[in-house]
């Protein structure tokens, strides 16, 4: 796939909301830092992991998270058979039951873009 | 409408946002909460409220989404000719510079408000929103809402339409939907454009389009049109109407409905995918696409 630079503003638009969260988490916690971000993507999310490595330390510069580490988890395509029940892992244009090769399929995993899991740095009370 | 609660909890993954967050206190000062939440969940809940002011008023609301030229502006254009004297249209313009697009709406006597997107690469649910409170509602059925030529971007953003359309010419090639699958598997009406240069292309085959799209496990429906010539539309204003009056319909019944992708879908899934880890989500994991 084809991106320019016009399409890293969509990555940049991405992580300004992941760090908005981030903040909004860290001051709920009377967090002093955040040290780890965990994030879910699957490749069906739109997103692309490389370029939302590049476009986080933009979007973290000055906030909570300026010194946190970024873990981009890549989740798999995985479908779940309407005919036959069975569930396989699938490559993102082909979402067809692996088993009995059905179209019928829901998406079970892969088109996730979450923030999962913070590590914060806290005062011990 | 809503702009000033400042949530950004959704009615879907509410159930998913651990408010009473899990921490687990470490005795060096660290803790770590599990969080799970769409990181466009500022946006979908926007969308939300963008959807409730379309359903109030009985209004059918579309999200065109295409790459550049692909004949969105034009298939507006032919769909106010066939249907401009017995349906209500109103138009909201994405566009990257110019007033281009609203203008050729506005010629055909429809309104249009264009959203200057500048360098965006797609429309969101608060742009949308800001033009709903330039637009006067009255009379009509369907916004019809051009989104950025992209196929890329404007598929992860939820606008608060009720359905989504994607535009693919026939000039682009038949194997788009295998090359763009998070766009064409958004789409709840595929639209085969300038189907009035398939005698003179060499190699699209309608038939291949549709074998990549049902390969995304889409049951989408796929017209060929072509916007510009006289060739009949039929197919996609029957679809239309059907669509404005099914909308009414659900409106009354203080029902609404998404576009074909739901975006907390993704946060069901992974609450499946880690029920091992987190042991402690119990969640229905249905689609719950309505499809009528
Ligand atoms: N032959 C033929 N040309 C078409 C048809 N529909 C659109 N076109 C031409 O394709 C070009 C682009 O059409 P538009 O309607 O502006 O496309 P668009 O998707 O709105 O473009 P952007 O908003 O710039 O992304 C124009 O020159 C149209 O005349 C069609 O059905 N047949
Ligand atoms: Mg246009
Ligand atoms: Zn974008
Ligand atoms: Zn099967």
């Amino acid at each position: 796939m084809t991106r320019c630079w016009r399409l890293n503003m969509h990555e940049l638009s991405i992580c300004q909301a992941l760090i908005e969260q981030v903040e909004s988490i860290a001051r709920e916690n009377e967090a002093l830092a955040v040290k780890t971000i965990w994030v879910q993507v699957g490749p069906l999310s739109g997103a692309e992991i490389p370029l939302l490595e590049h476009a986080y330390p933009v979007a973290a510069a000055g906030s909570v998270a300026e010194d946190a580490e970024l873990i981009l988890e890549h989740m798999p395509v995985k479908v779940r058979c309407r005919s036959c029940g069975g569930e396989s892992e699938a490559a993102p244009n082909r979402l067809v039951c692996g088993q009995c090769g059905d179209y019928h399929t829901d998406l079970i995993s892969g088109d996730e873009m979450l923030l999962a899991r913070l590590e914060l740095d806290k005062l011990t009370h | 409408m809503c702009d000033t609660c400042g949530c950004n909890i959704t009615h879907g993954n509410a159930h998913l946002v651990t408010n009473d967050g899990k921490l687990a206190q470490t005795e060096d000062g660290k803790s770590a909460v599990t969080v799970l939440k769409n990181l466009l969940s500022e946006n979908d809940h926007q969308a939300a409220h963008n959807r409730e002011h379309f359903d109030r008023r009985n209004i059918l609301a579309i999200n065109l989404m295409s790459s550049p030229g692909a004949g969105k502006t034009a298939l507006l254009e032919a769909t106010i000719d066939a249907l401009g004297d017995q349906i209500g249209i109103a138009v909201i313009e994405g566009d990257l510079e110019t007033e281009n697009d609203a203008e050729r709406i506005r010629g055909k006597g429809v309104s249009a408000i264009q959203i200057s997107t500048g360098s965006a690469c797609h429309l969101d649910a608060h742009m949308v929103h800001d033009a709903l409170h330039h637009m006067d509602l009255d009379g009509i059925d369907v916004v019809f809402i051009e989104n950025v030529g992209n196929l890329v971007c404007p598929a992860s953003f939820d606008l608060g339409q009720h359905r989504n359309i994607t535009l693919l010419s026939v000039t682009e090639g038949d194997d788009k939907p295998a090359k763009y699958p998070v766009m064409f598997r958004a789409a709840d009406l595929v639209l085969l454009t300038k189907c009035d240069l398939l005698d003179v292309l060499d190699d699209f085959e309608p038939a291949r389009a549709e074998h990549y799209l049902r390969h995304l496990a889409s049951e989408a429906p796929l017209f060929n049109i072509a916007a510009r010539r006289s060739i009949d539309i039929d197919e996609w204003t029957d679809w239309l109407i059907n669509e404005i009056n099914a909308q009414r319909d659900r409106a009354e019944r203080h029902e609404t409905l998404r576009p074909n992708i739901q975006p907390e879908g993704a946060a069901l899934h992974t609450a499946s995918a880690h029920e091992h880890e987190h042991g402690q989500h119990h969640h229905d994991h249905g689609h719950d696409h309505k499809h009528s």
